[in-house]
């Protein structure tokens, strides 16, 4: 796994000039692209940033295209997709599997709830800061634990982890709200930005539709940042502890450190994701963060494929796409309201043996294999490396 | 004084099941270096197929006997189509194999047998002995408990030490390679290990549900007890493992009923990630330290 995993994190860096200079002389489709990859900026950052202004502009396009209860739906997604970017990064480059980043994200909306009060408290983007940094503070813990931990033992405690936190929040039922959850405030929308939307498209802005914007906002960022981390000195040095502990070790990279830090951030992504599901779900309540959600970050994860962050978009697309589907499949072959929305984890279970078994690099690693194949096909003998 | 007995007395019932529980982790961790953390779920499924075979109007040894052979079966078949394309391969993918397989687990349960709380039988009275006009929480059905715990810790131990079947499956998980050039059938002796935990899983999700609720996820929390315990007696060990559980069993037991039954998986955690820095390998590991 660990070489399908290198084959889709190269760092861009690396992989431009490789890719572009026997692929000019390609006919068709492949000069096309190329050309296309000539015009984009130099730097790894510029391109980055123009492909997240480029995604801006689609999300706008498509909030402001589709329904309300649509919106609601990317609202949802884009807290998954913020914490499976985390993950991804965490397990898929660094090699550390955490179970427990649904509880993380417990934290990171109890904390939302708690400063987010409504009228004259403080601004959205520091509560949510706020919440990413306590976050990231208890990532550290839990980091410097598992940074001596691997595979099963990792999973083993992460798992406890899981189990534990919502156990906290009953315990302190006055601070908390015990069993019932804590209500977080929904924040205003502020009139510079339904403003701004409404000269833009002529639409109302309703509260739904702004806290998908928020989500998305937060989403873009978080992706760039990663996106830039990975293709850094950071993610290299990541890739080296997960592939060789020993050679990494040999070459002066500091191993606790290193996984420590991989923890921090993937932690700040889960309290970020955290603090979008208090605000979109308006209620931070033990219920909502069981092992369930830990495992489904994981499946969609796994899904798209271990380490890329593209496949971590697919597979929350995914989880949240996939269970009204389902869902109603059941309904029509049968099943009764409670029965039908069991089959929802009953697909991410199966789904997540199958593409272990057959395919683990995913649905990001397959196709790229596939475009790999075709472009070798056309070109004959392939000059790049091999495996 | 009287709460402090009744405590431990529950907490040693609850440990016997954690020790089987974890008795199952480690049996599979020594032949195939998997932790299965489908475990509970399974045990959670047989669990249901007695309840089910129960509530039809059989008595509750003709359940045990359903669950007891279902789980021999469940646990065969998972090892031969799952588990055996992942053996040996990456760590992280055999961990993802066993996740997934736990979820879609629960989630069959869920849709087989609802979500709805139910109640099962316990076989022995559930109403404790009175000492000195003192009622003691000590029931007929922990004896029975603790009584199965024991019985299946002495087959396995019969099984492992003095028969022919027994040193095939211990050399099988101690030389693969060794065993098959003695003529070992390793893969067959890696399957029967498989149905064996599961067996002994399927006994201690049956003695766990024993005169309260069962509803799909009520193994959750005993997944991890069982994992905290098979770690502190160290993985490898089946009597660390028993040690383990009973030594979990008990700590828990006092922390519910000291502190507040809210923290009993909080006071697990702590346990656990004290055991893994203090002494990783466990307390009766014989192996030499390997880096966890």
């Amino acid at each position: 796994m660990a070489q399908q995993i290198d084959r889709t994190g190269t760092p861009a860096a690396e992989r431009a000039p490789a890719a572009a200079a026997p692929s000019a002389a390609a006919p068709g489709p492949g000069r096309r692209f190329a050309a296309l990859r000539r015009r984009m900026p130099r730097s790894t950052f510029g391109r980055h940033a123009l492909i997240t202004l480029a995604a801006l502009v689609a999300v706008v396009l498509v909030l402001e295209l589709t329904s309300p209860f649509r919106n609601s739906q990317f609202a949802t997604m884009s807290y998954y997709a913020i914490a499976a970017a985390g993950l991804t990064v965490l397990t898929g480059l660094n090699g550390q599997i955490s179970l427990g980043h649904g509880a993380l994200m417990a934290v990171g909306a109890y904390t939302t709830g708690l400063l987010l009060t409504g009228d004259g408290g403080l601004p959205l983007p520091v509560v949510m800061l706020v919440a990413a940094a306590v976050t990231a503070l208890v990532g550290a813990v839990v980091g410097a634990a598992a940074a001596r931990l691997h595979g099963p033992y990792l999973a083993g405690a992460t798992l406890a982890l899981a189990v534990a936190v919502p156990g906290l929040a009953i315990y302190f039922d006055t601070a908390l709200g015990g069993e019932q959850g804590l209500p977080v405030a929904s924040p205003h929308v502020p009139s510079w930005f339904a403003d701004a939307v409404y000269f833009l498209s002529a639409n109302e802005t309703p509260t739904a539709k702004y806290l998908a914007y928020v989500g998305w906002g937060t989403l873009l960022l978080v992706l760039l940042l990663l996106a830039n981390l990975m293709a850094a000195r950071t993610g290299r040095v990541w890739r080296a502890v997960r592939d060789d502990e020993v050679a990494a070790e040999l070459a002066g990279i500091r191993l606790g450190r290193v996984r420590v830090l991989a923890f921090v951030v993937s932690a700040a992504c889960a309290g970020l994701a955290g603090a979008v599901l208090g605000i979109v779900v308006r209620l931070a309540a033990p219920s909502g963060f069981t092992i369930v959600l830990s495992l489904g970050l994981l499946t969609a994860v796994v899904v798209g494929g271990l380490g890329s962050l593209v496949g971590a978009l697919l597979g929350s697309a995914l989880l949240v796409f996939l269970p009204p589907a389902v869902t109603n499949i059941g309904i029509g072959a049968g099943l009764d309201g409670t029965q039908a929305a069991q089959l929802a984890p009953f697909v991410y279970g199966v789904v997540l043996v199958l593409v272990m078994l057959l395919a683990p690099s995913g649905a990001v690693g397959v196709t790229k294999k596939l475009w790999n194949r075709s472009r070798k096909n056309r070109r004959g003998p392939s000059t790049r490396r091999t495996g | 004084m009287q709460q402090f007995l009744n405590v431990t007395l529950t907490g040693l019932g609850q440990g016997a099941v954690y020790a089987a529980f974890a008795l199952a982790l480690v049996l599979i961790w020594r032949s195939t270096r998997i932790v299965n953390f489908a475990q509970g779920a399974m045990a959670m499924f047989t669990t249901y197929l007695a309840l089910t075979v129960i509530e039809g109007g059989q008595s509750y040894w003709v359940g045990l006997a359903v669950a007891l052979v279902a789980g021999l079966v469940l646990g065969a078949v998972v090892e031969r189509l799952v588990i055996r394309p992942v053996e040996g391969g990456p760590e992280l993918n055999a961990v993802i194999v066993t996740l997934g397989l736990f979820v879609a687990l629960q989630a069959l349960a869920a849709i087989l047998f609802g979500s709805t709380f139910r109640s099962f039988p316990a076989p022995f009275d559930l109403r404790g002995f009175s000492v000195g006009g003192i009622n003691v929480a000590f029931t007929a059905n922990s004896i029975y408990t603790i009584g199965a715990v024991v019985v299946v810790m002495v087959a396995l131990v019969a099984l492992f030490r003095f028969t022919d079947l027994g040193l095939k499956m211990r050399a099988a998980a101690f030389s693969q390679e060794v065993s098959r050039l003695l003529g070992v059938p390793v893969g067959r002796m890696l399957t029967l290990g498989w149905a064996l935990a599961a067996v002994v899983g399927s006994l201690s999700g049956l003695l766990i549900a024993g005169g309260s609720l069962v509803f799909p996820a009520y193994m959750d929390a005993v997944i991890v007890y069982g994992f905290v315990a098979a770690v502190l007696g160290g993985l490898d060990s089946p009597g660390g493992a028993v040690v383990g559980g009973l030594t979990i069993g008990l700590l828990l037991s006092y922390v519910s009923g000291y502190l507040g039954s809210e923290l009993v998986a909080l006071a697990a955690l702590a346990i656990l990630v004290a055991v893994l820095l203090v002494r990783p390998q466990g307390l009766f590991a014989r192996t030499a330290a390997r880096r966890v």
